[in-house]
């Protein structure tokens, strides 16, 4: 059984319908991206799933139904996830940011560890901790946020479009400890990107959206090797 | 003309009003933190502050005259009565209308002034009391100056009370959440924040906060239904000075408010009805010269 | 054709006004006949804050200050002048003009609450400016005026009419006066100015909407209105005291305003309906404390019907009230977007 399940889930903003019946499966402990152009509703399922816009069928997490529960409370269930734009905590400190990914633990021995994992990932942070995170670069906002969902512990981790804004080699580093989460500490990981090219080296399933309905769906080697599906829908 | 006021006041007279007006502008600057409190969680104000401080004044004087229960107990439980209430108001009533525009958020909140100025009314009646206060009356000679105790009183409860709330707020884990909601409540979500019970926490603080001034008013003047009223105006004129987000500046603009208040009042002959107008205008300039106030931020206009 | 929502405009129109024609003389007693000529009075108040703040997006609070301005002139020229009620009328609406620019000029750099406070400020002050001036003012004491109630063609003198009567329609009259140039105003260019003024400053700038003169003319008309509207209000109650006029009048001004509907044509009348009789029925409902049966009506009012009766009943009859009208991308509302589920982060 899959750890995250969509059965024909459909989404609108209102009137207008955006994602018109999507099927996918996320199993425990992989990498799974999602591809395809601008406003294929890639990032509407994301927010389908962490409950931050209305949706239609089923969605299931661990067996369970999570699709109608509001967002904090699919955050609780162990969902983390780091939007567009990265939801940076921009007027509160580095350290608050991460703080704040920790403030439903209890375990105040568990937090100090996953602070200095956290640390070594990055180590850059712990000599910026009391700058207000609005100062940090867009290469060091998108890690504060993906360490700030580590904070949280997650079982699933929702990340959209990473690459966002980002250097090339800034990119890579980011893309090798995404990696590594998933290996080490064996976070389910479920990727937004429209850089298919870097996603598909991560990945060990991929699905291409395209018009709010998924066109294609394999594993992460068969879609980067596949010249025909690569022009079509990854543009390269 | 201006000689002769600088040769009247006295460096005495100037001291003793500085110190009556640092203690005036302590209660000023509780109730303009309740303010700033909820303007930060809602960007709205509510207008009944006032009101549910009054309210709650009433009940530690209920405890204390007709329970006969000793001030030191009345104090505290008033102010956890107090945050409860702020908590069941804001989830009861306020939560329907969250994300209401500005306009209705503000007439829920007049509702709430109507409402709690009844409720006092009824409960109470309209018979006016005197209310104990903690402090003794005498004065206390600092340097040949003549303090009352009661001033110093209203200063240090003041000071302690908004000690506290910054503790709160910087300290503490449930205060940085509630400082994240109020913030960034979308991304509070993502990270499990229950962001309206942050916002019901911040109800309740800020009546809690509220009830302190309360209490402190009381004793200065009488106890009836329309108690905090004024003291309200002046929380307002404290808080866009201060810059209407900003905890900091309602406690600097309500000492600031205070400390002027008593020495125009005082010195300048002839102004003591328009104190008002005093208050008017110092807003109207503020929020012109500097509408963010002293330390605020400069309100977004979202287009 | 006329479609059906005019026709019902039409219709309603028309019966509301014979109704208002024939009420003092066949049904009202002098009590309810002197009530209603308040509601015609400050629906006239009304329709100057529905203009500014329904449809100009300009939230004052202020207003009582200019009924104040308008009381007193006639109160003033009046007793010491000499001179008919009714002629005060024009004197007391050119003064509130003038005040209203004349508070437009800072008000032109606010926004929004902040707006609302200075503005609201102004109110609270009012009492105090006004007995401190107490030369002029009469101070605490106020002003008796004598012979508001009679009319200069002799009629009240004859017996033809009450005086409560005259005092009724005379406001009535400028209530109809005003209410056609309200509406022929919003339906004009400049009535689209203003609308486009509260959806969106920035975008009205970009249009080439001179902010500077729209918005001072808003509170100029809606200052004007507020005068007129205290100078009846004086005449009714014959007396004008510093605290006739006081911050609980201009609260009233905005909750009735609210309650009928900002933004719509006929919110004002119920607004006005509602600001005069409803401390009156909530001392009905609640004998005890009228005050607790008007702030739970205010905030039931608000969670049914947050656009004010007006709104609601347009809503309810799916009559085509500007709803869909702003059906594109994020519904906005005088006082900022609703959030639909759209991220509000800065």
């Amino acid at each position: 059984m899959a750890l995250l399940e969509l059965e024909n889930v459909v989404a609108s903003y209102g009137a207008i319908e955006v994602l018109h019946g999507i099927s996918l499966a996320v199993d425990q402990g992989s990498v799974v991206a999602m591809l395809g152009a601008n406003g294929a509703g890639k990032t509407t399922t994301l927010r389908a799933i962490s409950g931050r816009v209305k949706v239609y069928g089923v969605i299931r997490f661990d067996g369970r139904v999570i699709s109608g529960l509001a967002a904090e409370d699919v955050a609780r269930r162990g969902i983390a996830h780091v939007p567009e734009g990265r939801g940076t905590l921009a007027q509160l400190t580095v350290l608050e940011n991460l703080q704040m990914g920790a403030c439903l633990r209890r375990d105040g021995a568990g937090v100090k560890k996953d602070l200095d994992r956290v640390y070594e990932y990055f180590p850059w942070m712990p000599g910026r901790l009391s700058q207000p995170a609005a100062l940090l670069s867009g290469g060091e906002q998108q890690m504060l946020a993906i360490a700030r969902a580590l904070m949280m512990r997650p079982r699933l981790l929702l990340l959209d479009e990473p690459s966002l804004g980002l250097a090339p080699t800034v990119l890579r580093s980011i893309f090798q400890i995404i990696g590594k989460i998933n290996e080490e500490e064996g976070v389910t990981i479920l990727l937004v990107e429209q850089n298919a090219k870097t996603a598909l080296r991560v990945a060990d399933r991929a699905y291409v959206l395209e018009v709010g309905e998924i066109a294609v769906s394999g594993s992460g080697a068969d879609l980067a090797q596949n010249e025909s599906v690569r022009r079509s829908y990854l543009g390269y | 003309m201006a000689t002769d006021l600088f040769l009247v006041a006295s460096v005495q007279g100037v001291i003793q009003q500085v110190v009556f007006g640092l203690a005036t502008g302590g209660l000023y600057a509780s109730l303009a933190l309740a303010l700033v409190l909820i303007y930060r969680a809602m960007e709205t104000l509510n207008f009944a502050q006032g009101e549910m401080a009054t309210f709650t004044t009433f009940i530690a004087f209920s405890l204390l005259v007709y329970l006969h229960l000793p001030y030191w107990l009345v104090f505290p439980a008033t102010v956890v009565i107090a945050v409860l209430g702020g908590i069941a108001v804001e989830r009861v009533i306020i939560r329907p209308v969250e994300r209401a525009p500005v306009i209705t958020l503000v007439l829920v909140t007049l509702g709430l002034f109507a409402i709690f100025n009844g409720l006092s009314g009824l409960i109470w009646g309209y018979v006016v009391r005197p209310f104990p206060s903690p402090f003794p009356t005498t004065p206390v000679f600092i340097g040949g100056v003549g303090i009352s105790y009661q001033d110093l009183g209203l200063i240090g409860v003041s000071t302690a009370v908004l000690v506290l709330i910054w503790l709160f707020f910087a300290r503490t884990k449930v205060g940085l959440m509630m400082r994240s909601a109020a913030l960034y409540p979308e991304s509070s979500r993502l990270l499990g924040v229950r962001v309206g019970w942050m916002l019901a926490l911040g109800w309740g603080l800020a009546a809690g906060v509220g009830a302190v001034s309360g209490m402190l008013v009381a004793p200065i003047t009488v106890l009836d239904p329309n108690l905090m009223q004024s003291v309200l105006l002046y929380a307002f004129v404290a808080a866009v000075l201060g810059g209407i987000d900003s905890p900091v500046g309602a406690v600097v603009g309500g000492l600031v408010v205070g400390v002027l208040l008593a020495l125009v009042g005082t010195y300048i002959p002839n102004v003591q009805d328009l104190r008002l107008v005093f208050g008017f205008l110092v807003i109207i300039v503020v929020l012109i010269v500097k509408p963010g106030g002293l330390f605020g931020r400069e309100h977004v206009e979202r287009v | 054709m006329i479609s059906n929502e005019r026709a019902f405009a039409w219709g309603a129109s028309i019966f509301v006004v014979l109704i208002a024609l024939l009420a003092p003389l066949a049904a009202l007693g002098k009590f309810q006949t002197l009530e209603f000529a308040y509601v015609w009075a400050f629906a006239i108040a009304i329709v100057g804050v529905n203009l500014l703040t329904g449809y100009c997006g300009q939230i004052s609070l202020g207003n009582s200050a200019f009924m104040a301005v308008g009381g007193y002139t006639t109160a003033i020229v009046v007793t010491r002048l000499g001179w008919s009620p009714l002629a005060t009328i024009p004197l007391a609406a050119v003064l509130s003009a003038i005040g209203g620019v004349l508070l437009g000029i800072p008000a032109l750099k606010l926004r929004g609450l902040y707006l609302g406070l200075a503005t609201f400020a102004l109110a609270l002050s009012t009492p105090s400016l006004i007995r401190h001036f107490d030369n002029l003012t009469g101070g605490s004491q106020g002003i008796y005026i004598t012979g508001a109630g009679k009319d200069p063609f002799g009629l009240v003198e004859a017996g033809q009419l009450t005086s409560e009567q005259w005092l009724y329609y005379l406001a009535f009259v400028f209530f109809v006066l005003f209410f056609l140039f309200y509406r022929a105003l919003l339906k004009s260019d400049v009535g689209r100015a203003f609308r486009s003024i509260r959806d969106g400053e920035t975008v009205a700038v970009a249009n080439g909407i001179s902010l500077r003169y729209y918005k001072t003319l808003a509170f100029a008309i809606s200052a004007l209105m507020a005068g007129v509207a205290g100078s009846l209000d004086a005449m009714a109650t014959s007396y004008v005291g510093p605290d006739s006029f006081d911050a609980t009048i201009a609260l009233a001004l905005i909750v009735g305003a609210a309650i009928g509907g900002l933004g719509t044509l006929a919110g004002p009348i119920v607004g006005a309906l509602f600001t005069v009789w409803s401390p009156i029925y909530a001392q009905v409902i609640f004998k005890g404390r009228p005050d607790i049966a008007y702030g739970v009506l205010l905030i039931l009012i608000m969670y049914l019907m947050p656009q004010g009766v007006i709104g609601g009943i347009g809503r309810l009859l799916g009559l085509r009230r500007g709803v869909r009208e702003r059906m594109v991308a994020v519904p906005s509302t005088p006082f900022g977007p609703v959030t639909a589920g759209v991220d509000d982060e800065h």
